[in-house]
């Protein structure tokens, strides 16, 4: 141990590798994948930085549990499938993980190198190595995953949605030989993955790899099947599955509640990121959905959505994007780095700015926006001190889109129709904290529609949580 | 997954169509006033449509569209045989069909007749008396009166040039009918905006119950974008989720209008794009 201390100083001043990405002028004018990802030499470098913890603080602020320092020692060591094997033990989804975890407030926010330097690039370090073993093709992904499970055709889960939460119950579930079927509304799988992350931060091919191991895996996929409409839950257990994992997360978005938010060119981030990622408008008119373009955009919220709109619409060619926010730059929600790519893509930041009413013209086109300036006072029940509005003194902006990008709320799809289901206030399912059970046997649930909207990997969490009670239900 | 096109039949040569379509898995479950969204080839718009009939026992459902950007001019190239990509349903809350004391109106304009019909049957099936008024702008363009005259036991056609039936509109007739029966317990109307207005504005001085299916623009149809929100009684809500039927009294027709031009530029150089490169073969 003493032996090592010097070299673990050492590693704690060495500086974090960065990771190369497009130009900030480049990148505004494409949909590419904005960071580029290690190179083996660099993912190398960083993964010497690992000073190996033998109680790794990591590992508890990572929701799925991943063994941080085993997947990093692997890479060292050489070994990437290893590596892979290490990081698909407790993660479905790797690769989107290592692009969208908020990584400062999860893994690397633990690590014992950021108390005096800078942490260990754990995300970078996950992506290099999910992104190494796909680009294998899906065979090679199989038997690198679970080897030689017994299948177990007498035992079936259903789940619906195929987002985050889902797709990780499908992966732990299929890896244990039992036959998991998902049932999404929408033509593609992948949930938020595809419609509300864009191509330049998450891009398809990379969940379309993730969902095609699975499906090597032998989970069956059906798409344009709505849960709740198409199929009920109750259909599913009178056709004889096992249990039923319901994770169609929080679509229904909200809106301000101020006038003029029925004008056009006012949409919900939802329908905005959808026109342009599910529908990809960014092809328009190649393909068929279009998506607005403003020149003066203005988006509200300041959570990863609000930047990912902002972005888009920088992308579809808006002269000016601004984040209109009630708060400050240190109260934005969204991941650091998201903040910081928007930032260098010249997206305006306009703090302390509540939108009181948005104006339209006699057509009823949005034509201008009319904020009122805020200041912070005390901290609410959520740590966040809460803005308070400045008496009179309001500003007119011209702008001829916005983005509302304030949070979402529970569909209502399920809840209709699925009696004895428990909801909380909100429209939310109630569920056993520590097995994502409902007020149903045998039905569970998890992500947004239990917890309202969060993080991906939080919702993976809970799949991973459900997905184990369902095991030990099913094969003790 | 995808669904097959069993039938399909010319209402209005190159203009309006009626498609059977394989989806036993929606027929089963497909309810009078609900829709499906499609999506009709890969880099496909989804777009709604509202369900014109069902046959639970064969598994179809029917839809009937009108030619009117590329999504539906494609739709027209597809023959008997082939397949539309993606078909979703059925959507929306369901028609509230119950029995009435009085006769129920069901009022329809151009395309919305086939989504009208399918509520009149609706009305038929729980043992209501279902008058049928439909309208259009001349007698070719009627769609779904033969169809409405079997279980309708009156079926009142107005046309705007009069070449066939009462020449005027539908609320003209409406207004007689009302007039002439004060029993009369519900008012539904599917149609263009300015129609389905019309007929608010109509029996708003009898104090009838009147009942719109609205068509706001969509994009999921599953509650999660809220391209489709209107206006009702002061109040927002979202066409997939919460309708698409309201209370005609209460809903903002002036917004929902004007919401629809939304993407009219866009839609009419995807429109152009495909006639370009679309040779049309519906002459040969």
């Amino acid at each position: 141990m003493s032996a090592n201390a010097p070299a673990d100083k050492k590693k704690g001043k060495t500086p974090r590798t960065p990771m190369p990405e497009q130009p900030a002028k480049v990148r505004v004018t494409n949909f590419s994948e904005v960071a580029l990802g290690y190179t083996p030499e660099l993912a190398l470098k960083e993964a010497h930085r690992c000073i190996q913890c033998k109680k790794p603080l990591c590992v508890k602020g990572c929701p799925v549990e991943i063994n941080i320092p085993g997947f990093i020692k692997k890479i060292v060591e050489g070994d990437l499938d290893a590596s892979y094997k290490v990081l698909r033990d407790t993660n479905s989804l790797p690769a989107v993980c290592g692009r969208v975890c908020p990584q400062e407030t999860q893994c690397e926010g633990n690590c014992i190198l950021g108390k005096k330097g800078e942490p260990v690039a754990i995300g970078r370090l996950e992506r290099f190595v999910a992104d190494t073993f796909m680009a294998k093709d899906s065979c090679e992904q199989l038997t690198g995953a679970q080897a030689c499970v017994m299948e177990r055709e007498d035992l079936k889960v259903a789940c619906i949605g195929a987002g985050p939460a889902s797709l990780t119950v499908a992966g732990y579930l299929s890896a244990l030989g039992i036959k998991v079927h998902v049932y999404e509304a929408l033509h593609e799988l992948g949930g938020v993955l595809v419609y509300g992350i864009p191509e330049f931060r998450l891009p398809k091919a990379i969940v379309r790899k993730e969902i095609d191991a699975m499906r090597a895996q032998g989970v069956e996929f059906h798409t344009n099947w709505v849960g709740g409409k198409t199929i009920t839950v109750q259909d599913l257990l009178d056709q004889g599955f096992n249990a039923v994992f319901i994770g169609v997360g929080a679509g229904l978005p909200k809106f301000l509640r101020v006038p003029g938010e029925n004008l056009i060119g006012v949409f919900s981030a939802n329908e905005y990121l959808t026109r342009v990622n599910l529908g990809r408008a960014f092809n328009f008119p190649k393909t068929d959905t279009p998506a607005y373009t403003g020149k003066n955009v203005a988006v509200f919220g300041a959570g990863n959505v609000a930047m990912d709109a902002a972005r888009t619409a920088k992308r579809l060619g808006a002269d000016r994007v601004m984040i209109v926010y009630r708060r400050t730059e240190k109260e934005m929600p969204a991941r650091l780095e998201e903040l910081h790519h928007a930032k260098e893509e010249g997206i305006e930041l306009m703090c302390l700015n509540a939108p009181v009413e948005l104006v339209g013209d006699e057509k009823g086109w949005l034509k201008s926006l009319t904020v009122q300036k805020m200041m912070l006072g005390e901290p609410d029940e959520s740590g966040r001190c809460s803005p308070i509005a400045c008496d009179g003194q309001f500003c007119d902006i011209p702008c001829d889109m916005a983005v509302i990008a304030v949070g979402t709320g529970s569909n209502p799809l399920i809840g209709q129709t699925t009696p004895g289901l428990e909801l909380n206030k909100w429209g939310y399912i109630v569920v056993n904290e520590e097995t994502g059970e409902t007020s149903i046997p045998g039905v569970f649930a998890g992500g947004d529609i239990v917890t309202g909207a969060a993080t991906v990997i939080s919702a993976m969490g809970a799949g991973r949580r459900a997905a184990k009670e369902i095991a030990r239900k099913l094969l003790s | 997954m995808p669904s097959r096109i069993l039938k399909k039949r010319s209402l209005i040569p190159g203009q309006t169509s009626e498609l059977v379509l394989d989806a036993p898995h929606i027929a089963a479950k497909a309810k009078p006033g609900n829709f499906v969204i499609l999506r009709v080839c890969e880099n496909g718009e989804r777009i709604p449509l509202t369900i014109a009939d069902t046959d639970k026992k064969a598994g179809t459902i029917t839809i009937v569209y009108l030619v009117l950007g590329k999504t539906t001019a494609h739709l027209e190239t597809l023959k008997e045989g082939e397949e539309i990509l993606d078909l979703c349903g059925p959507l929306g809350k369901d028609t509230d069909i119950h029995k009435l004391s009085g006769p129920v109106i069901c009022v329809g304009g151009g395309t919305g007749i086939a989504a009208m019909h399918h509520i009149a049957k609706g009305h038929h099936m729980v043992g209501n008396h279902v008058v049928a008024i439909i309208g259009a702008r001349n007698k070719d363009l009627l769609l779904f009166e033969n169809e409405l005259k079997r279980f309708c036991p009156e079926v009142l056609v107005s046309t705007d040039d009069g070449s066939y039936g009462h020449k005027g509109l539908v609320t003209e007739l409406l207004e007689q009918r009302l007039k002439a029966d004060p029993t009369v317990g519900e008012v539904v109307a599917v149609g263009p905006v300015p129609m389905m207005a019309a007929v608010a504005r109509t029996t708003k001085p009898f104090g009838v119950k009147t009942t719109v299916s609205l068509n706001s623009i969509m994009v999921d149809g599953i509650g999660m974008c809220g391209a489709c929100r209107v206006s009702v009684g002061g109040k927002t809500q979202f066409a997939c989720v919460d309708g698409p039927e309201f209370d005609g009294q209460l809903v903002d027709f002036k917004e929902l209008s004007s919401r629809l031009s939304a993407f009219k530029v866009m839609e009419q150089i995807s429109y152009e794009e495909f006639k370009k490169s679309h040779v049309c073969k519906c002459s040969s």
